[in-house]
């Protein structure tokens, strides 16, 4: 009983622990005076990594989930005979929830995770160590590029995968469903407003653009430097950073459209 | 060599991302028509606006020539004080005209509908649209309808009852 108890403690205590200690991590990452010619190249360098290889995914996994919504909500609407209502459900749908959360899911599988990996084979290989040894801050050095990559790359990525979605949505319900051009467009244009939606969504997409990429690196940076533990750091960036994201999108969400 | 493509790729990343804001901004969410047009401000007053918004169309004839700028209670008329925000251009609107709360289809968003009036005099910056029709609540509707039936079945004049242009509470002061 009493042993329960203290072991209780012990790991809430524990977990506090890595909560203050990612904090401070994020922290020291961020106040890293930035040189800014040797920053900038980093920053590129990662922005690539982490933004540009992940466009494939984005963009083809955008255009899908529209074409998807398109034909789900043409088959429901048609029924209620309000099918030019389709823009507006596709588009809303997409810039309020879909567009943010899934880039984030996927953002945090196809970067999130290889962010995690590189960094613990860095300190396994002891890299980070040896840097530290010749003078190089790690955090400013490895930490705050790729931390700065996926929180500009995050909001882009989720604004490109909205667009695509409401073009495959586009494509089968004015192409292949027939619905006329004129009334999707201008539904959507007339539900769906620029401060109240779009940037709400863009707002989001930047909280877990910083939510995933800070688990992903502290998770490598954390990681026990065996093969085992930067496997089990990757799973951990994956799994919890995609309940970050679903558990922050809820309280976002009651926050912006809640109603109050 | 290789820093400059993978330049060439983050710039094009960038384009494509601003490109699909623009898409966004102004496709989607249609935010040029949204866009302040020099407008003035007159004022109305309803009973009842009904589900009437912030931003709802201001239209005359169908076409849209302003937008509600703001809804707040009017303490000593005890009345709705709606603000409407009308473009510079349309500067000839008289100051007889009926300022109605639609709907758009039947079950649509609410919006105010300008019926222009033939007075030789418009209205300017901040002042009042007189004649105002409220927002057309479906529970009254069908308590009118109901009251009206009911005269009728009393059979006291069944020619005289037509059915009454219900909730055609015209607010004038």
């Amino acid at each position: 009983m009493l042993e329960a108890l203290r072991q209780l403690g012990a790991s809430t205590l524990a977990r506090l622990q890595a909560i203050g200690a990612a904090g401070i991590f994020l922290w020291q990452a961020l106040i890293a005076v930035p040189q800014f010619k040797t920053s900038f190249i980093l920053l590129i360098k990662q922005l690539h990594s982490v933004g540009v290889m992940s466009l494939p995914i984005i963009l083809v996994s955008g255009l899908f989930i529209g074409l998807v919504l398109g034909l789900q909500g043409y088959n429901i609407l048609v029924t209620y005979g309000s099918e030019q209502a389709l823009g507006t459900m596709v588009a809303l749908t997409l810039v309020r929830e879909l567009g943010p959360v899934v880039t984030a899911l996927l953002f945090a599988g196809r970067a999130g995770s290889a962010l995690t990996a590189e960094i613990g084979l860095m300190k396994a290989t002891e890299q980070l160590a040896s840097m530290e040894m010749i003078g190089v801050d790690p955090l400013r050095r490895i930490i705050a590029p790729r931390f700065w990559a996926g929180f500009i790359s995050m909001p882009l990525l989720a604004m490109i995968f909205s667009a695509v979605g409401i073009i495959g949505g586009m494509l089968v319900g004015v192409d292949w469903l027939g619905i006329y051009a004129g009334s999707f467009w201008a539904n959507m244009q007339n539900s769906v407003e620029f401060y109240d939606d779009v940037i709400n969504g863009v707002i989001k997409s930047v909280v877990f653009g910083i939510t995933v990429t800070w688990i992903a690196l502290f998770q490598g940076y954390d990681c026990v430097p065996t093969s085992e533990g930067i496997s089990v750091a990757t799973t951990r960036t994956v799994v919890y950073g995609s309940l970050a994201v679903l558990g922050l999108d809820f309280i976002l969400t009651a926050v912006m459209f809640g109603g109050f | 060599m290789r820093t400059r493509s993978l330049e060439l790729a983050v710039g094009a990343f960038l384009v494509i991302s601003v490109a699909a804001l623009f898409f966004l901004a102004i496709k989607v969410s249609g935010l040029s028509s949204e866009l302040s047009q020099p407008s003035y401000k007159v004022y109305a007053h309803y009973q009842n606006i009904g589900g009437l918004t912030v931003r709802s169309k201001v239209t005359m004839s169908g076409v849209t020539i302003g937008r509600v700028a703001a809804i707040e209670l009017d303490k000593k008329r005890l009345n709705a004080k709606v603000t409407l925000e009308i473009y510079n251009d349309v500067n000839e609107i008289s100051t007889d005209s009926v300022a109605s709360i639609l709907t758009a289809g039947l079950l649509g968003e609410k919006y105010i509908g300008i019926v222009p009036g033939a007075d030789d005099t418009f209205i300017k910056n901040g002042d009042e649209i007189e004649q105002t029709q409220s927002s057309l609540v479906l529970e009254d509707l069908i308590g009118k309808f109901l009251f009206n039936k009911a005269t009728e079945d009393k059979g006291s004049n069944n020619a005289a009852t037509t059915p009454a242009p219900a909730a055609n509470s015209q607010d004038d002061f």
